[in-house]
């Protein structure tokens, strides 16, 4: 049923591109405007950029919150999968999995790539992939709790924000601080353990909290 | 078997209805009748635990269906007032993910089947937002023909219906109840029903 659920939400995603696309789009202007505007400085854009990569992943993954249960509230799914005898829970993380894969997964390829306009080194580039890896999960899961809990309301768009925001910073803190303790050469392996466990965490109560959120939403 | 004892709903601050009480065995249909505003669907999305009722309780064999542990769920087939496809979907997609959804995991084959019996042939792998309202709704109901539930929650399933696929839903029906089924529903249109037990609740 998990799989049922993320091949679902494949095929939608792929029969409706635009939604993908915004996500990546916002992204890579994000990340690219910050060059531009400050200039050719390479101290300065060196070490500005795993901030400016995460802040970006973080309000791109947050924009496409909305829409994670949106669709299947209006048009009936989610009553459906409410009085289905599956797990609600596992149907949750099937979501956010699907979620994760249209929209974290492209950040975490495209993250390098843009990583190259602020001149970082190979092996920085390589921290902040496996960090965005990590770390990009942990978003989809939170937000899903997010996405929950605001569904029908309205302004649940800036309410989102508001409630996952806060939540997110620990990823942004050790996320970031893993490429930047690579730069200074110490050792960056606890920062990526650390957003290793939120992970985990996330894996086990975020779906479970979400679940029990959606069927507040639905009553 | 699915009983209701004293139900009560409450919406806001105004009372809907209280003291329902009503019980549905194996082969009887319960049809739910009363006017626009009277609760059945607030009655009906409590029946499948979707909301809880203000008071009284809803138990299946014996046990309330609020623990979610007594197995009502896999012998519950709710069809209510939104489709649950996706637009964008095949007809054949959507009848395979709903079942699926509902624990029955059906092969294409199958699924085209079903389809055909609903009078959509041809139609099997248009995106269910070129179908017109009714063939939409018959691709809803195709999942009657897949999942072999023993209790049936319908809400309205005849609106928007053609003569000949309120036939089929008939005999759908019928044949349902003479395997022991169960079935809930709400309708507004008149529909001769040949079962041994029908029984009718009144809401005001």
């Amino acid at each position: 049923m998990f799989f049922w659920i993320i091949k679902r939400d494949l095929l939608l995603a792929i029969r409706r591109q635009s939604d993908v696309l915004t996500t990546l789009f916002f992204f890579v202007i994000v990340v690219s405007l910050f060059p531009l505007s400050v200039g050719p400085e390479m101290n300065l854009l060196r070490t500005m950029a795993p901030g400016v990569v995460w802040v970006a992943a973080l309000l791109a993954s947050m924009l496409s919150l909305g829409r994670m249960f949106a669709n299947d509230y209006s048009d009936g799914t989610l009553e459906q999968m409410l009085v289905s005898p599956q797990s609600l829970s596992l149907l949750v993380l099937g979501k956010a999995t699907a979620h994760w894969l249209v929209t974290g997964v492209p950040l975490v390829l495209m993250g390098p790539v843009l990583g190259i306009q602020y001149d970082l080194p190979t092996d920085a580039l390589f921290v902040l992939t496996v960090a965005l890896l990590l770390g990009t999960p942990v978003l989809s899961l939170i937000g899903a709790i997010g996405a929950a809990l605001t569904l029908g309301l309205r302004g649940g768009g800036v309410l989102v924000s508001l409630l996952v925001l806060p939540l997110y910073i620990p990823v942004l803190i050790f996320g970031s601080g893993a490429v930047e303790a690579n730069m200074s050469g110490i050792a960056f392996d606890a920062h990526l353990s650390l957003i290793g466990a939120f992970l985990l965490a996330s894996i086990v109560f975020a779906p479970w909290a979400a679940a029990a959120s959606l069927r507040v939403s639905l009553e | 078997m699915l009983q209701g004892v004293n139900l009560a709903c409450v919406r806001g601050d105004r009372e809907l209805f209280r003291d329902v009480s009503f019980s549905v065995a194996a082969g009887s249909l319960l049809q739910v009748r009363g006017p626009n505003g009277s609760g059945k669907t607030s009655l009906l999305r409590m029946l499948c635990g979707l909301s809880n009722p203000a008071a009284g309780e809803i138990l299946w064999n014996g046990t309330s269906v609020r623990s979610r542990d007594g197995g009502y769920y896999a012998d519950l087939t709710y069809i209510g007032h939104s489709s649950g496809t996706k637009d964008d979907l095949t007809a054949l997609e959507n009848l395979q993910i709903s079942s699926a959804l509902a624990g029955f995991e059906i092969t294409a084959v199958q699924a085209v089947e079903a389809l055909r019996r609903m009078g959509l042939k041809g139609r099997e792998m248009l995106p269910v937002k070129v179908l017109s309202q009714g063939q939409r709704r018959r691709v809803v109901l195709a999942r009657l023909l897949v999942c072999k539930t023993a209790l049936w929650i319908l809400d309205e399933p005849l609106v928007a219906l053609d003569v000949s696929a309120v036939d089929l839903m008939r005999n759908l029906l019928e044949q349902h109840l003479q395997q022991g089924g169960m079935v809930v529903m709400t309708t507004h249109q008149e529909i001769e029903i040949a079962a041994a037990a029908i029984s009718q609740l009144q809401l005001s």
